[in-house]
């Protein structure tokens, strides 16, 4: 059964949000931008002034560095576009969502469903994550135009903010919905029931390790 | 003598194949996965993954956003000798590594650890890292870049000669099952093992197991390829596929190389080389021929060499 497909604004309505459905391909159409470590520290722990007008321009956060470049005549190439892992960004999501109104968080790999139920929901928002890793180089082609980079001095090109102006661009998939679900932790308990027996047979290492005993008092051997 | 203005050139064209090209022996092991996969998100995953392959090709764009960690092994025959020495040599391999970035461009992923200053070209301290090889015989010179990328997938620890093969399965598995777990691995991935060593060339011997050698390739030990065939099967059925998702293909292929370790010890890395498996290899001859293939043929008779001395013609008629 292949999935189903959906075409959606990157300020989307309440109503197309709470329409997506765990496991659904997504193409996006409308600015984007890339927020990561960097950006969210600069906005969030700096307290710079965001560069852009969110949510009204785009409430699609994307977890992203492209592999782009600045043209000495100032214009943009950006050959290919894939995310990196979300999971390390829980730290800032939260107050982020809350500041700039962010509906779509766009990224590797997904959050937990904790973070889905506490912060994700009640700001209406989903995580859609790219397919692979990655399709660099169809998500690139979903970029119609590049608009703007901000902060690409003070951060770096890999950190700075990228505004993209997507068409169609995807696939992505739906990892996250309005019950705050997650996909990635739905296909894990599926997978859990053949553990067992893939690990029959095999023994715990001799020297253990700190982390397999959580207590420091506890020795290794 | 290679001319230095060559290497350059040469290294660039390679920086470019590596980030756009995806080598042949992957793509051939990845179709061979989506037409055996049977979960419907994870083909799904692999048809785009395909797709994606084609599209950076036909755009001359890089395959993924994520253009790695670039770096370089330079193979040298004998009697090779470049322009310059092997100062020129490095110099010109960072300058190709810095216009590539731009010119693809690439991701300019490299930073200072811990003042995360970022050049935007991939060159800093120790970056790009180029390692040698040498063979006994020849005036060529074989450039390998290989744009690994550099966060997940990797682990190494200090197993025992107690702990056994059932050890090594445990590790193999944990490891699999830590990273395979939402993808983050980027799987199906040609997953290397590193045996023996001192630790840190444990690291290596894996690494290199994992993105110097192609998917089909065996270990000359015929027990180590056995080990490979039987790990290979044990990772697939884990049942986890791409991104994590219901599936039976994790393991593109098995690449295990062993070095002789402490004799107490049997340390243990494994490596995932990722669904954008990005090699590029080119040989310059000293007459300035260049030939391009993406089999690094790393590791060669000489490399797995045994003895103190190399005599492989007695070797060849024992």
């Amino acid at each position: 059964m292949s999935p189903r497909e959906v075409r959606l604004s990157t300020t989307p309505t309440d109503d197309a949000i709470a329409d997506l459905r765990l496991g659904d391909v997504v193409y996006l159409d409308g600015l984007m931008y890339t927020a990561r470590e960097g950006v969210y520290m600069r906005a969030l722990e700096d307290k710079a002034n965001i560069p852009m007008e969110l949510p009204s321009q785009s409430a699609a956060n994307f977890h992203c560095s492209p592999a782009a470049r600045i043209n000495p005549d100032g214009s943009f190439d950006m050959s290919a576009v894939t995310a990196t892992a979300s999971f390390r960004f829980a730290k800032w999501l939260p107050e982020w969502m809350a500041k700039t109104g962010a509906k779509l968080i766009v990224g590797k790999g997904g959050m937990s469903s904790k973070d889905y139920k506490e912060y994700f929901v009640p700001n209406g928002a989903v995580y859609l994550s790219t397919v692979g890793y990655g399709t660099g180089a169809l998500l690139g082609r979903g970029v119609e135009n590049v608009e703007a980079v901000h902060w690409n001095e003070e951060l770096g090109l890999a950190q700075a903010m990228w505004v993209i102006k997507c068409n169609k661009m995807g696939p992505f998939i739906v990892a996250s919905d309005m019950n705050g679900d997650c996909l990635f932790e739905r296909e894990n308990a599926k997978i859990a029931e053949n553990v067992a027996r893939v690990y029959e047979g095999t023994k715990p290492a001799v020297l253990k390790r700190y982390g397999e005993s959580d207590d420091r008092t506890d020795e290794v051997i | 003598m290679i001319p230095i203005s060559l290497i350059q050139s040469t290294a660039e064209t390679l920086m470019d194949k590596a980030a756009i090209e995806i080598p042949q022996d992957y793509l051939d092991g990845l179709k061979h996965a989506a037409a055996t996969e049977e979960g419907d998100l994870s083909s799904f995953v692999l048809k785009a993954m395909l797709d994606n392959y084609e599209a950076a090709k036909e755009d001359r764009r890089a395959m993924c956003g994520d253009t790695g960690v670039p770096r370089w092994f330079v193979k040298m025959g004998n009697e090779a000798r470049v322009e310059g020495g092997m100062v020129a040599l490095e110099a010109a391999l960072r300058r190709a590594t810095a216009n590539a970035t731009n010119g693809v461009p690439l991701r300019p992923n490299r930073v200072h650890p811990l003042w995360r200053t970022d050049h935007d070209n991939n060159v800093g301290i120790g970056a790009p890292e180029i390692e040698y090889g040498f063979e006994p015989e020849g005036e060529w010179i074989d450039l390998i870049t290989v744009h690994k990328g550099g966060l997940f997938g990797t682990d190494y620890r200090m197993l025992f000669p107690s702990d056994g093969m059932e050890g090594i399965k445990r590790f193999y598995l944990d490891t699999l099952m830590a990273f395979g777990k939402r993808g983050l691995a980027c799987q199906p991935a040609i997953i290397g093992i590193g045996l023996g060593g001192s630790k840190d060339i444990c690291m290596c011997l894996g690494k290199r197991a994992s993105i110097l050698r192609t998917v089909g390739s065996r270990n000359s030990d015929p027990r180590v390829a056995e080990m490979e065939d039987e790990f290979k099967e044990l990772g697939n059925s884990i049942g986890m596929g791409a991104m994590g998702f219901v599936g039976k293909n994790m393991v593109i292929d098995c690449n295990i190389e062993v070095g002789y370790c402490h004799t107490g010890g049997m340390p243990m890395s494994v490596h995932a080389f990722c669904l954008s498996s990005r090699r590029a290899v080119a040989r310059i001859h000293a007459d300035g021929r260049v030939e391009h293939r993406t089999d690094p043929d790393w590791f060669t008779d000489y490399q797995r060499r045994e003895t103190v001395e190399w005599e492989p013609q007695k070797e060849a008629a024992e």
